[in-house]
This record gives structure tokens, sequence and C-alpha cells, in this order.
């Protein structure tokens, strides 16, 4: 099972290979918001590298958010774009599993929280990947809220939990005082191509995929007009 | 992979610059094989107008099923496709970048030529794409919401601007009347059906810059309609529509006609959203008789946004520069390439 792994939807662009055997090739290309001028390119590259042809794939996974809108758009119009063009499927992976997934030796429960922006974290609680199942689990629907409410929540499980992500980077000021919580480290603050891979090659074997058309981008948040404009519905009813 | 545009040439064309998600195969630069577009002017017509984020995440929905559709309708096979075109600009840049994003796919996976293709360049493909038989030089009458200009099509890919607005486009007016006469959104289409029922004559609304060169302006137009309104409570709603129709038209048929005499042109094609206004379309009809020009108003369905003119603009892009770096973007600003 040959598979290409796309990541645009946080700050970097992350593309992979892998195959049975795991990883075939990489590129990562850091601190530029520059997604839909690299990503096609960075494709080329993956593939050259491990001498693949595009039509020898037989599975497209793509990081499906949440995440930057833009971003996560570049990756998933240009992930169902090849799945339907090589009549493939995909497999959209939540960028909060593929982050959690990059957690390796805990036992206990891992937090992880991407930047939102706007004060506020995208999050979900996961059951840490084991010998029996190699990748996590999720606990908790991902939700955007402000980062006191992740706190909150650890602080009533009482359970020993390792914090990662760019939003606990950011915030963990406001989370520090949960008493059970490590920190993962700022090296793991971002999913990759490399573990939404990891995710997306025990997903194929089950074959939990979706068709080109199928594909659902997770945004968690309704576009700002469509909020001011419930507002001003809600206002007018009353 | 050499760069090729024959008449045996089929390129996709795809269109997600604004508010339509489009798909077309165009065949040899003007023979339309299939043309789809799915228009999301209901999603956005509670807004009063069009919203980026709400307009990107529809155009990533839609554009996967339009692209299907309009390969299934030309009824040929995807290996029978020899380049992908995609607007890289103007309009709204998380919208342009769903369309190029998946251009550039479909072209990495078919190993055939990406084309990056400007909008604004692709209307004024559209008059000759609907009428192959035109012969350059030609005037080029633009109305949409957005621009207002008018261009000439000295040859292929040779353009030069003759006048502009320089104030509101003529779109962007119908859209601010239309909302303070509450006749709904899109304002073009709204007003351009109270008009039928109006007097064109009812109001002496001004004509700005008539006879002032090539440029236009129609800002101080809209504050005329609002301020006559003001003044006289009690005017019927579609006179007043019926008459700044009127207006519009007369400036936009009366400046055609002079740039096209000026420049010594074959004809006048008329391109853009507005495009769409029967006053506007039989107006210049009847002018262009009257001055011994000949006149071409596409279909509608050619004038407003659609994909058909990003293949046939695509075809003539890949004939004439080759195709565009993967490592190409999108550029919300870009400006159509003119000669002075
Ligand atoms: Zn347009």
């Amino acid at each position: 099972m040959l598979i290409l792994g796309i990541e645009t939807a946080v700050e970097h662009v992350s593309v992979a290979l892998a195959d049975h055997r795991g990883i075939l090739a990489t590129s990562l290309l850091a601190s530029d918001r520059r997604h839909a001028e690299s990503l096609t390119p960075m494709i080329q590259f993956v593939c050259a590298q491990a001498s693949i042809n595009t039509t020898e794939l037989d599975a497209i996974a793509v990081d499906a958010g949440p995440g930057l809108f833009t971003g996560m758009r570049v990756g998933i119009a240009t992930a169902q774009s090849m799945a339907w063009a090589l009549d493939i499927p995909v497999i959209p992976v939540c960028s909060l599993d593929i982050l959690a997934q990059r957690v390796t030796r805990c036992d206990d429960m891992i937090a992880a929280a991407l930047d939102a922006r706007r004060g506020e974290v995208y999050w979900a609680l996961f059951r840490p990947a084991s010998e029996t199942s190699p990748i996590v689990q999720r606990l908790t629907e991902p939700v955007v809220t402000v980062p006191e409410e992740l706190a909150a929540l650890l602080n009533e499980r009482a359970q020993e939990v390792v914090c990662v992500g760019s939003g606990i980077e950011r915030y963990k000021s406001r989370i520090e005082f949960v008493s059970t919580a490590q920190y993962a480290g700022p090296a793991y603050s971002q999913p990759n191509a490399e573990e939404l891979l990891t995710i997306a090659a025990q997903r194929a074997i089950r074959e939990e995929w979706v068709s080109a058309c199928d594909v659902k981008a997770m945004y968690l948040r309704v576009p700002d007009a469509e909020i001011n404009w419930a507002t001003r519905q809600t206002v007018q009813e009353n | 992979m050499t760069a090729v545009a024959t008449s045996n040439t089929v390129i996709l064309g795809i269109e997600t610059s604004c508010d339509e998600t489009a798909a077309a195969l165009v065949l040899g630069g003007n023979d339309v094989l299939s043309s789809v577009v799915s228009s999301q002017i209901d999603i956005h017509a509670r807004f009063g107008g069009v919203v980026p984020e709400v307009a990107s995440r529809a155009h990533l929905e839609s554009v996967i099923p339009v692209v299907q559709e309009a390969v299934r309708t030309a009824g040929i096979d995807p290996s029978r496709i020899d380049g992908v075109a995609a607007t890289v600009g103007p309009g709204l840049i998380g919208a342009l970048l769903v369309g190029v994003s998946t251009a550039k796919a479909l072209a990495l996976v078919w190993d055939k030529p990406f084309i990056g293709v400007n909008h604004m360049e692709a209307h004024l493909y559209a008059g000759l794409l609907d009428d192959p038989t035109l012969q350059f030089p030609l005037v080029v009458l633009l109305v949409s919401g957005g621009h207002t200009m008018l261009v000439e099509m000295v040859d292929h890919g040779t353009y030069r601007m003759l006048g502009r607005t320089i104030d509101d486009a003529a779109g962007e007016a119908y859209d601010k009347v239309a909302r303070y006469l509450d006749l709904g959104y899109p304002g073009g289409p709204a007003i351009d059906a109270a008009a039928q029922k109006g007097n064109p004559e009812a109001i002496n609304f001004p004509r700005a810059m008539m006879h002032d060169g090539l440029n236009f302006s129609f800002s101080g137009l809209k504050t005329s309609v609002i301020n006559h309104v003001r003044k006289n409570p009690e005017v019927s709603n579609i006179d007043v529509a019926a008459s700044f129709q009127a207006a519009v038209v007369d400036v936009l048929v009366a400046k055609a006609i002079m740039a096209a005499q000026q420049v010594g042109a074959t004809g006048v094609v008329l391109g853009g959203g507005v495009a769409a206004n029967s006053r506007l379309r039989t107006q210049l009809q009847s002018q262009g008789e009257i001055n011994g020009l000949r006149v071409a108003v596409p279909s509608p369905e050619m004038c407003t946004d659609n994909a058909a003119m990003i293949a046939a603009a695509g075809w003539y892009r890949l004939g004439s520069d080759g195709p565009t770096a993967m490592s190409a973007g999108a550029n919300p600003n870009l400006a159509l390439p003119v000669i002075s």
C-alpha cells in the first residue's frame, strides 16, 4: 500500500511517501506560509526521491483540519484532485490525531492542542499508542475553546497527562496550574506528514477511507459573516 | 513535455476566483465541448455580497463534482486532456487557491502542462469564443461587479487600456442602488427586472463624463439617485431603477462606440457580468448598427464568470508562453497585461 501524505493545515508544509516498509521519502518546508506555491513541487520531489510515479499511488492521506483555513484547503484540494484523477481513495486525518501521534513513550493520557488564534485553541484528549494498538485513540471530540477550558477539564480528570502542540506552547502560562501535566516541548508543536502516514497506514488496512468527492474539511469555526448574520437575525426576532 | 496548442488540443479550464465554481473543456481554443457552472449566488444572497471565507468553503466542496461533470458531459476520456488551466487572479485569494491547487494536482497526475490564466484576459476571450469570425483590432467593453473598462484587443495577448472607471465599477453602482431601493441581491438582475416595468425617461440622472474621454465615473450617479429618492419619497422604485439603468447604459454605449471609432476597430465585444443586462445588450446592438460597427454580444453564460473562457485564454497562453511553473501561486491583484 503506497500512500502519499500531505500536511498543509499548519504553518509549515510537510509531504511524505510511505509503503509497508515505512517512510520512503519526506520533504519539509518550515516557517513558510506559501503552501500553494510549495506543495506540488514538494510532491514531485518526494516521488522523484523514491522513484515513484504518481500513478503507482494507492491512497492519499491529508490533514483535514482543524487548522489554518487557507492552508488546509490547499492540501485537501490537492489530495481530492489527485485521488479523483487516479481513482484512489483519500484518508482524511484530524490534525489533533496527528499531533498526539507524535508523542511516544507515554502511558497516560495526551492533550493535543493547536493554536487557533483569537485567544483560542483547537484541542482533544487521547489515549496513547501502545504495543497492541499502534495509533492514538481519541477520547473527546475536537473542539475550539479558550485554553482555560482545557485546563479545567484536565484538573477535573486529575490524571497524568502529556500536553503537546502549538496551542500548549502559546498558552502554557494559562494551563500550568494543572499539577498533573507534563509538557512534550516545542519540538512537537505541529502535526507532520510522517505521523499522518503512521495513522493512515493503519486506517488503510481497515479501508477507513472516503472517495475524492466526500472529503470534508474540519473547520470547527463558522465564518465570521455567518456569526454576524445569526446575531442580526436573533436581534431582529427579539 | 513540449508546449503545443493546436486545433486538436483539449484544455480543461477551472474558475474559482469569486462566487462561481466552474469547469469546462475546450477544443482548439474555441470549440466548447462542455461548460459547467455551479453558482453560489444563493449562498451569499443573505449577506448582501460575496463573503470570501464562505466562498472558499463552497469552492472546495464543489470543485471536483464540477470538474467531473465537465469531463462527463464533454464525453471524452480524461486522457484526451492536453493541459489544465486555472484562474490565478485577480480575485479572492482563498477562493483562487482552491482552483489553482486543483489544476496543479490534476496536471501533475496526468503529466500535462498547468497554465495560469488571468481572469480579465479570459473575459476578453469570451467574445471570440462565442464568435470566432471576429477580426482584430476589437474593442471590448468589460463591465462586471468589480470592473468597468474599455480594452482594445490589438491581437492575441496584446491589449491596450482605453478607459476605465475612476471610482465605482458599474456593477458596484448597481449593487448599491439596488440595496438602497431594497430590490435585492445581486443588483444587476434586480434592477434590470424592475427597470423593465419603469419609465427610463422619468428622471434625468446625470451622464457623468459623457463627452469627456473614455474613462467612466459612477459614484456621482449613485449619489444623485439617493438624493432624488430622499427629496421625492413618493417616487416609484421602478421609475428610479429604469432611469438609473438608462443613465448607466447611455454612458457605457456612447464610450464603447467612441472607442471603437478612435482606434479603427472592426467591432465592439461585450463582456463581464453586467453584459447580461437587457438594455445594455439592445442599446449597444442598435448604436453599433447606426455607426456601421459590428457588435458581438456573447450569450449571458459566456459574459458571466465561466471556465470555457479560462480554457480558451489558457489555450492561447500555452501556445505563446508555454506551461506555467508548478511553483506558481495566485495573485488577488493581478492586472491585465497592457501595452501603452
Ligand atoms: Zn469575471
